[in-house]
């Protein structure tokens, strides 16, 4: 191995990336924008959507209860819902978004609750509709706040206690610091974002150092030069490796110097309570350092596919079901409820996943960690190993 | 000097089986000369060449390249090497100056000596208007131009040119076997394949005749001219490839 000749492919395929537009978007520019973007912009998007549908009072129907004006009364007293005219094709009428949700109140039902029987009230709703969702949860407050104050007027009645229904109050308490808070909720999705784009970022230079110099010719001509075919594969696979980590770093830095922002501009207030917006920086270079053996796997393995390929667009026919192959278990990292342990440990991905989520929610486990690093490095060697010896091989190179 | 002795090379394909891209191939070219390589379309010329610049590996025979053997000693031979084809393609996104550094520097020149060798050659062939520009920008000629200096930048003493002119216009194939002249007039070896007879009657001292991978015929125009009784190579060409034809 020449390292001088390591170093002069290098830098050359350095200077020939960064003046590729299409590198450098798939590089740097789309994976900045990316994770802000998507937490953001998305995170944004959806608290405009639900306060939109929070402002509206929906539309709500009584089924039946012609002999329960009362409640009629109170609930357009509330100015919480608009009551809709009581109509046969109801459930139709919720279908069709033209009434948000419907209660139905059994016959007899003020007389019932004077008495002190139980009569039940049934909401209805359209599920996973989000302003029906949000009429049932109005509807369910009413009726909650209706039911407490029924309860305490019986007891009253009866010169009891109001403490006698509820003997005791149950409070919750967060001990986790707010660093913690933030890693569990962005522990899930920054490391399957960071992954996803240490796959992204060596994707194109791969195809165009590998396939992409077969197709132009330029190969041949790399060939004829007496540089050692070991020293031209390390030179190329620095080159996709930079891009993978590019990707990496530059997703890392703007989603970093997006939660500066928005911490310095939502004020003193969100800054005492900062919440999903604080990570552990221990966590965040954990994540860097686990993604590092990563880059190299990813790297390695798609050098190795497009060095196979005649042409860039076979390059890209295999590329292709490798980004589900990654997508797969990086998403089942991310489900709730999937936790880290030795066999998990073993397993490309997923065990990389997993063990980010605990580091960005301050959770070490050194002896997996170790166990995940290690594998993954022997994977990335392994595929590295496979690129050097595909390079040497005229059959791949020459392959018609 | 090059020296090939029963060079072969078998490629195994799933659909076609074996296939014998050269066969036995055998010559030898001094210093000084220009060996002219001819043959039809797939006649092993590329393989055969391949073989010498250390692309392709042989299967069985072996060539020294510059006193260098090609199978063992492959980094070296390629030290001594210019080849030049029309396969061979610039990298687009680089100037010309940084392609000829490029493949200077791969050779091991140091920042100093390739500054100067860059400009004797762009003064030599006349690059100097177009040295950095990128080479997307550059027309054929230039690019081509630009190609020659890739295989001088350090100053070989062996030349591979395979089919060199193919795809180019007149003015273009003619700078490219004027170039050729001038490296046998430095006293290079050069190995010219083609399948145009025209050129290869200005250019070569001697003339192999390749067909389905191996040496049909081999010696100077005039002796391959006495031998088919043939005035013209084109006709002699087809004598000596014709099915039955006596090696």
């Amino acid at each position: 191995m020449n390292g001088r000749t390591i170093a002069t492919v290098y830098l050359k395929e350095l200077k020939d990336t960064l003046r590729d537009r299409r590198t450098l978007i798939s590089m740097i520019v789309g994976p900045a924008l990316f994770m802000p973007g998507l937490i953001f912009g998305m995170g944004k998007a959806a608290t405009v959507i639900v306060s939109k549908a929070r402002e509206e009072i929906p539309r709500v129907m009584l089924i039946s209860g012609e002999d329960s004006p009362g409640i009629r009364a109170e609930l357009e007293k509330s100015g919480k819902f608009r009551l809709e005219p009581a109509s046969a094709d109801w459930k139709q009428q919720i279908s069709e978004k033209k009434v948000r949700a419907a209660a139905e109140i059994p016959p007899g039902f003020e007389k019932a609750l004077r008495d002190g029987a139980a009569p039940a009230v049934t909401l209805y709703d359209y599920q996973g509709e989000l302003k029906s969702g949000l009429a049932l949860e109005q509807l369910r407050n009413f009726f909650t706040a209706l039911r407490e104050r029924s309860t305490a007027k019986l007891l009253a009645d009866r010169g009891l206690p109001a403490t006698i229904a509820r003997p005791f109050e149950v409070k919750e308490a967060n001990v986790a610091p707010p660093e913690k808070v933030g890693g569990n909720l962005l522990g899930g999705i920054v490391p399957y974002f960071i992954i996803f784009l240490s796959l992204i970022g060596a994707m194109y230079p791969a195809l165009d150092l590998a396939a992409g110099e077969k197709e132009r010719g330029t190969m041949e001509t790399l060939l004829c030069s007496p540089a050692a075919r070991t020293d031209i594969v390390l030179g190329k696979f620095l080159m996709v490796l930079t891009g993978s980590l590019f990707a990496v770093f530059s997703a890392v830095a703007s989603l970093g110097a997006t939660l500066f922002l928005v911490v310095s501009s939502a004020g003193p207030a969100a800054k005492g309570d900062p919440g999903l917006f604080s990570i552990d920086p221990m966590g965040i270079f954990g994540v860097l350092a686990m993604v590092l053996p990563v880059a190299v796997l990813f790297s390695a393995v798609l050098f190795a596919l497009a060095l196979f390929a005649k042409s860039l667009k076979e390059a890209q026919s295999y590329v292709t079901p490798l980004t589900f192959l990654v997508v797969v278990p990086v998403a089942i990292g991310v489900l709730p409820g999937i936790e880290l342990n030795f066999r998990l440990a073993l397993v490309p991905i997923l065990n990389v996943s997993l063990v980010c989520k605990e580091m960005l929610s301050g959770v070490w486990h050194w002896g997996y960690i170790g166990v995940i690093f290690g594998s993954t490095a022997l994977y990335a060697a392994l595929a590295l190993g496979l690129c050097v010896k595909m390079f040497r091989s005229e059959g791949v190179i020459f392959r018609t | 000097m090059i020296e090939a002795r029963n060079l072969t090379k078998i490629f195994r394909d799933s659909k076609r089986g074996e296939i014998r891209g050269a066969d036995q191939v055998s010559f030898r070219v001094e210093p000084g000369t220009i060996y002219g390589l001819l043959g039809a379309n797939g006649a092993g010329k590329t393989t055969t060449l391949r073989m010498l610049g250390t692309l392709l590996r042989p299967t069985s025979g072996s060539a020294k390249v510059a006193g260098f053997d090609v199978a063992s000693e492959p980094d070296r031979v390629r030290a001594q090497i210019g080849f030049l084809a029309a396969s061979t393609a610039l990298y687009a996104r680089l100037t010309a100056r940084e392609m000829i550094a490029y493949f200077g520097r791969l050779n091991g020149m140091d920042e100093r000596g390739l500054r100067a060798r860059i400009g004797v050659l762009s003064e030599e062939l006349d690059m100097g208007a177009f040295l950095d520009r990128r080479c997307e920008k550059l027309s054929t000629g230039m690019k081509q131009k630009t190609s020659i200096a890739r295989t001088l930048v350090h100053d070989p003493q062996v030349m591979i040119f395979d089919e060199p002119t193919l795809g180019l216009d007149v003015m273009t194939a003619r700078a490219i076997v004027q170039f050729v002249r001038e490296c046998r007039g430095r006293g290079k070896t050069v190995i010219y394949s083609t399948h145009v007879m025209s050129e290869a009657e200005k250019l070569c001292d001697r003339v192999g005749i390749i067909h389905e991978g191996a040496l049909k015929a081999e010696g100077t125009l005039a002796e391959l001219r006495e031998r088919t009784g043939e005035a013209d190579l084109e006709e002699c060409f087809v004598k000596i490839v014709a099915p039955g034809a006596r090696p």
